[in-house]
């Protein structure tokens, strides 16, 4: 099995007051954790390579865990979530596949079982390459006031042979979310999508 | 508060502030223990300026005091340790379209420092600088220079911050940047921080 190696890892946090509307109290916090990996796979095609998985649930784990500290340490303040992964240019997207399984159990295991399906996306890119990291409710899908992204990336990274894995967590709507739909009060929690 | 009031005491109207923290765990293969570690802190906030010419520019003045020690707290909080233990620092600015690059100075110059030498202990260094106007999501390189003498060859360094909404063209973002380290596996020689004598702020 590949060892985890890890080059860097970036921890971001935003804090919206407001968007020209009322201010918020307390702010949205949006928080993003970013890790940058070797590649284990870059440079040739393999064909077996879904025993990674669960090599990177420690570090899942870890990052989750991070999420929840940077944004005050109470995991029930976190309402919104998302993951993601850039693949370097020496690796192929089926790679950033293998964030799904251990970048999402590591979110709902940190939050006490959130039920929604994990939002997320992957591309293969340079150094440098911006994600914009889909986010939508941890319980219910179709929340519309949670429909959100936070934009992530890393100057230096990803390099040829190595990926950068992302999870980000919110802890509310939209700082003026105003377009109706379902309400995170009305949410029923019992197929993680209404 | 009235217009006079205002401008005795301005308050920073913040929009948002986005802090990140980045470690360097391996260079090339090689392990860095402990990781380097730098923080920096973003405020976005409103340009009271913006769109016209104005000649006294006290009010962003007085806003960059108060965004010195706002956001060196946030940066060093970030970074879990205690202000002294920082080594290096660095500021900078970007001007929405609607303001002019003179406006990033009125904050970064006159006042800003004071509060940031406050929260860090010390720092008889020059906090170096960088400014520009921009449109949303354009990238600050913030330099970084050790915060005691600024010949330490080790802690030259710079640090890329951007937020992809930010500066509106009302808007002026501002960042701080803090570490705890020099770069990972530095090697070129010069002057070295077990050197420092500290008395000038250069050496």
């Amino acid at each position: 099995m590949p060892e985890v190696q890890i080059r860097k890892r970036l921890l971001m946090v935003e804090e919206i007051f407001h968007e020209g509307g009322p201010v918020a109290s307390p702010p949205l916090r949006r928080a993003g954790a970013l890790v940058v990996i070797r590649n284990p796979y870059s440079g040739g095609y393999v064909e077996k390579i879904d025993g990674f998985m669960d090599d990177l649930k420690p570090l899942g784990l870890e990052m989750a865990q991070s999420l929840v500290t940077a944004l005050g340490g109470n995991p029930k303040s976190v309402e919104g979530y998302g993951k993601g992964a850039i693949v370097g240019s020496a690796g192929e997207l089926e790679h950033g596949a293998l964030w799904h399984v251990p970048g999402g159990y590591a979110m709902r295991e940190v939050l006490g079982g959130a039920k929604a399906i994990v939002a997320s996306t992957k591309k293969v890119g340079g150094p440098g390459t911006r994600l914009d990291v889909p986010i939508t409710h941890i319980n219910a899908s179709y929340v519309r006031s949670h429909f959100d992204a936070m934009e992530v990336g890393i100057t230096d990274a990803p390099r040829a042979d190595e990926i950068l894995l992302a999870l980000v967590m919110t802890t509310g709507p939209r700082v003026h979310a105003r377009v109706g739909g379902l309400k995170a009060s009305e949410i029923r929690g019992e197929d993680g999508l209404r | 508060m009235n217009a006079e009031m205002r401008a005795a005491h301005p308050v920073a109207k913040i929009r948002k502030i986005a802090t990140f923290v980045e470690e360097t765990h391996t260079e090339m293969g090689r392990k860095i223990a402990p990781p380097t570690r730098r923080a920096a802190a973003v405020a976005v906030i409103a340009n009271p300026y913006a769109g016209q010419y104005v000649e006294d520019l006290s009010e962003l003045i007085s806003i960059g005091e108060q965004l010195g020690e706002l956001l060196t707290q946030r940066a060093v909080h970030a970074l879990g340790i205690a202000g002294p233990s920082a080594e290096s620092y660095g500021k900078a600015a970007a001007v929405g379209e609607n303001g002019e690059l003179e406006h990033a100075a009125a904050i970064l110059h006159p006042k800003l420092g004071t509060p940031v030498r406050r929260v860090l202990g010390k720092g008889a260094a020059l906090i170096p600088s960088s400014k520009k106007r921009g449109g949303l999501g354009v990238v600050l390189d913030i330099p970084l220079g050790h915060k005691d003498a600024a010949f330490v060859r080790s802690h030259f360094d710079g640090m890329e911050v951007r937020i992809h909404d930010a500066p509106r063209a009302d808007e002026i973002m501002v960042a701080i940047a803090v570490t705890d380290s020099g770069r990972p596996l530095a090697r070129v020689g010069g002057l070295t921080k077990e050197q420092i004598k500290g008395e000038d702020g250069l050496r």
